[in-house]
Order: C-alpha cells, then sequence, then structure tokens
C-alpha cells in the first residue's frame, strides 16, 4: 500500500510463446493501481530478460497477403464455436489478441480479470498509407463478474511499427 | 465406469460399495441455447418477472451465503442470482434428489475453465473446518490429473483462488453436511476459453477421470 496514492504490486513472471511453448521468457514488472479514480489504467513499468523471438518472416508473409486481396477482408466468430481458427486466420486472432490486450490494461482494476473470449466479426479498412487497419468487434469475458461484454476496436498495424488500438468502445450486451 | 468394472480392482470394490449418480447436463436449456442462438450463454432460460432479461446463474442460485457478495441482484446480469435460493428448477431438482436420497457421501461438479480444482467456501473467506483433508485430497486429485498429458491444475478455496461468490453448489452440498465437496473448472486458461477445440474434449476427459476418481477412491477409503 502506498499512502494516498495506491496499491503496486511487484511480479515475477514468466512469458510463454503461445505459438512455441518452449520459448519461455522471464519478466519482472511493477504494477501500481490507483486509489479512487477507477477510471485510470494501472501503471505499468517492465523489464523483459533476453529476447522475444523475431517474427518479421511471417509478420511480411501475412501483411503481403492481406495488402494483395482484391477485397478487404471481412470475417466472422474467430474461433468459431466449436473452437476452431483457420490458419489464413489465426494471425488476424493473433492480432486482436495483441490489441484486446491493451484495452484489457485500459479497463483493469485490482478486481477484474479479462480475456479475450471471441472475435465476433472483423472488417478491414482501407488506408492510403501502408498501414493495416481493421475493425473489431470482440468479447471480452470478466472472470470475477462472470460478463460477455461486447467491445468494438480499431486496430492499426505494420510490420515494423507495430499494434495500434486507435479508438475503442464498450458496447451494450443487449 | 462401466466398462472397467470387473476389471480395475479399485472401480470394482469402488462400485462395489457405492453408487455414482452422474448428472450429465445441468442446465439444458442454456446448453440447447448456446447450439441454437448465444453460444456464450451461461444462465438458465427462465423469465424474470418485469425484466426484459432472462435467466439465472445457477452457480449463484444455491442456499448458500444466497444474497451476498459476488452474485448480481440484477437480472439483466450474467451472474443473477435469482428472486430467491432454489427458484430455478434445475437447482431445485438437485437439492430435493440429494435431500432425499438421504446418503450421499461426495458431491464433483465440473465448469470451464480456468483449470483451478477447488474446495469450499466461496460464499465467505473463512477456511472449511476440513480444509486440511479437502486440499490434501484436492493435491492428490491435481497430481493424478497432470500425470496424463502436464496439464497443470491450481489447488485451493473457491474464494482464495478465483473470487468471492455466494449461492454456489459446493457451498450448500459443504454446509449440507456432504464433506467431499469439490468444484473443477477444467481446460483451459484462457487461450480458447470457453471455445475449447474439439481436439481437446477427449484428453481433458481421460485427465479429469484420472483426478474425479483419485477423489472417489478417498472417499470410498474413508467413511463417514
Amino acid at each position: 500500500d502506498i499512502g494516498d496514492v495506491g496499491r503496486k504490486y511487484h511480479l515475477e513472471l514468466v512469458l510463454e510463446d503461445v505459438l512455441d511453448k518452449d520459448g519461455t521468457v522471464n519478466c519482472t514488472a511493477e504494477v501500481l493501481y490507483h486509489l479512487g479514480n477507477k477510471n485510470t489504467a494501472p501503471d505499468v513499468h517492465f523489464t523483459i530478460e533476453g529476447e522475444l523471438k523475431n517474427t518479421d518472416e511471417a509478420d511480411n508473409v501475412f501483411y503481403n497477403r492481406i495488402q494483395s486481396l482484391e477485397k478487404e477482408l471481412v470475417a466472422e466468430n474467430i474461433p468459431d464455436n466449436h473452437g476452431n481458427v483457420s490458419p489464413e486466420m489465426e494471425p488476424i486472432h493473433l492480432l486482436a489478441w495483441a490489441a484486446s490486450g491493451y484495452v484489457i490494461w485500459q479497463n483493469s482494476t485490482e478486481n477484474t480479470k479479462f480475456q479475450l473470449a471471441q472475435i465476433k466479426h472483423v472488417k478491414q479498412v482501407k488506408r492510403s498509407d501502408e498501414h493495416l487497419e481493421f475493425d473489431y468487434m470482440i468479447l471480452l469475458h470478466e472472470m470475477v463478474s462472470q460478463e460477455i461484454i461486447p467491445w468494438q476496436m480499431r486496430v492499426l498495424w505494420h510490420p515494423q511499427h507495430g499494434v495500434q488500438v486507435t479508438q475503442d468502445s464498450r458496447q451494450p450486451k443487449h | 465406469i462401466a466398462s472397467d468394472y470387473g476389471k480395475d480392482p479399485s472401480i470394482t470394490s469402488l462400485l462395489n460399495k457405492m453408487d455414482i449418480f452422474l448428472l450429465t447436463v445441468t442446465n439444458p436449456d442454456g446448453y440447447v441455447f448456446t447450439h441454437t442462438t448465444n453460444r456464450m450463454w451461461r444462465k438458465t432460460r427462465s423469465k424474470n418477472p418485469g425484466s426484459l432479461c432472462v435467466g439465472v446463474d445457477p452457480n449463484r442460485n444455491w442456499d448458500a451465503g444466497f444474497g451476498g457478495p459476488g452474485a448480481s441482484s440484477n437480472p439483466c446480469s450474467d451472474s443473477y442470482r435469482g428472486p430467491s435460493a432454489n427458484s430455478e428448477v434445475e437447482v431445485k431438482s438437485v437439492v430435493d434428489f440429494i435431500k432425499n436420497h438421504g446418503n450421499i457421501r461426495a458431491f464433483l461438479t465440473l465448469h470451464s475453465y480456468s483449470q483451478l480444482l477447488m474446495y469450499p467456501y466461496g460464499y465467505k473467506c473463512t477456511e472449511p473446518a476440513d480444509y486440511a483433508e479437502l486440499d490434501a485430497v484436492g493435491k492428490a486429485a491435481a497430481s493424478s490429473i497432470k500425470s496424463l498429458y502436464g496439464t497443470t491444475f491450481t489447488v485451493g478455496s473457491i474464494c482464495t483462488t478465483i473470487y468471492q461468490a455466494s449461492g454456489g453448489s459446493i457451498d450448500w452440498s459443504y454446509d449440507y453436511g456432504i464433506k467431499y465437496s469439490f468444484a473443477f473448472e477444467l481446460r483451459d486458461t484462457g487461450r480458447y476459453g470457453f471455445l475449447l477445440p474439439a481436439n481437446q474434449i477427449i484428453p481433458t476427459a481421460e485427465e479429469t477421470w484420472l483426478g474425479l476418481k483419485k477423489i472417489m477412491e478417498h472417499v470410498r477409503d474413508n467413511p463417514y
């Protein structure tokens, strides 16, 4: 506990690459949850010990594939209701996961535990610059309340510039 | 269970001593609804008078700390506790069955997801009287589960492991006198969450069975 400021947690964690179970990296982090104003995201500082895997090749393959599509990408239900993700949709799924991490961080308190449950809908947004842009409608599962929360987010991505959530908004349930 | 009787000595002695009642779907209306309309539906499908919202969270509707923290009084919430304890027929029929049987020795309930093996309490954060034994049995069961495919389960009380939640089934069964009350949260830990791929169904069942068997053997060997 820190005075009138909030509560700080020191964490030691292991990051595991979802696509490569042997790829683990140690990480330390400090998370400060602010007292009072629950509309402020917690402060996070972290140190990764070692290096994350280089994904340039796979990133470029995905980037080029999307750029060469004749029509803007549109898809629904990823994973589908039976847990399947087609190989073509796997990068779209992973991108949503990274982007939802930002949304989750911005909306987390000491009493929430969010997971991405499903992409309900994703539609590519045409751009004149070199970025890829996707408009996602996702479902977040909040473990403590057990709520399934629809959330819309606009995601920019580029192999060298990484992921950015430019706009997001919680949607009504019904 | 059936095919190992007469072959596996442990299952044979278990079934010679005790009956196993297996309720495969505890919320059939909700189950159908996930197939026809909303894959993420959690609750029952009962109408809530005065509300447009449907359904009650069946695992907040038991008579254990009912109305307490960790359950909602809002019918539109996914953790709506219902108008009163046992208001849901899905819950009341299990309660009535257990009371009428009169000799139930263990109550094991399977959920998803998170890979947890939990004992009471959820409605309060104090230890149950049998904490030490339940924790030991839980840890032994988790160890059995892990032995097959390496799947790790975290063991602990509901309150300390996930969250405080009132009106839960194993809290009711434990306070009713059924000492061996455990709740499992099965695979995975969030990558697919509720959308576990079909190719994981059988491995999940195989490893979970080892955990259930471990607990049932302990129940068989420790009459009370």
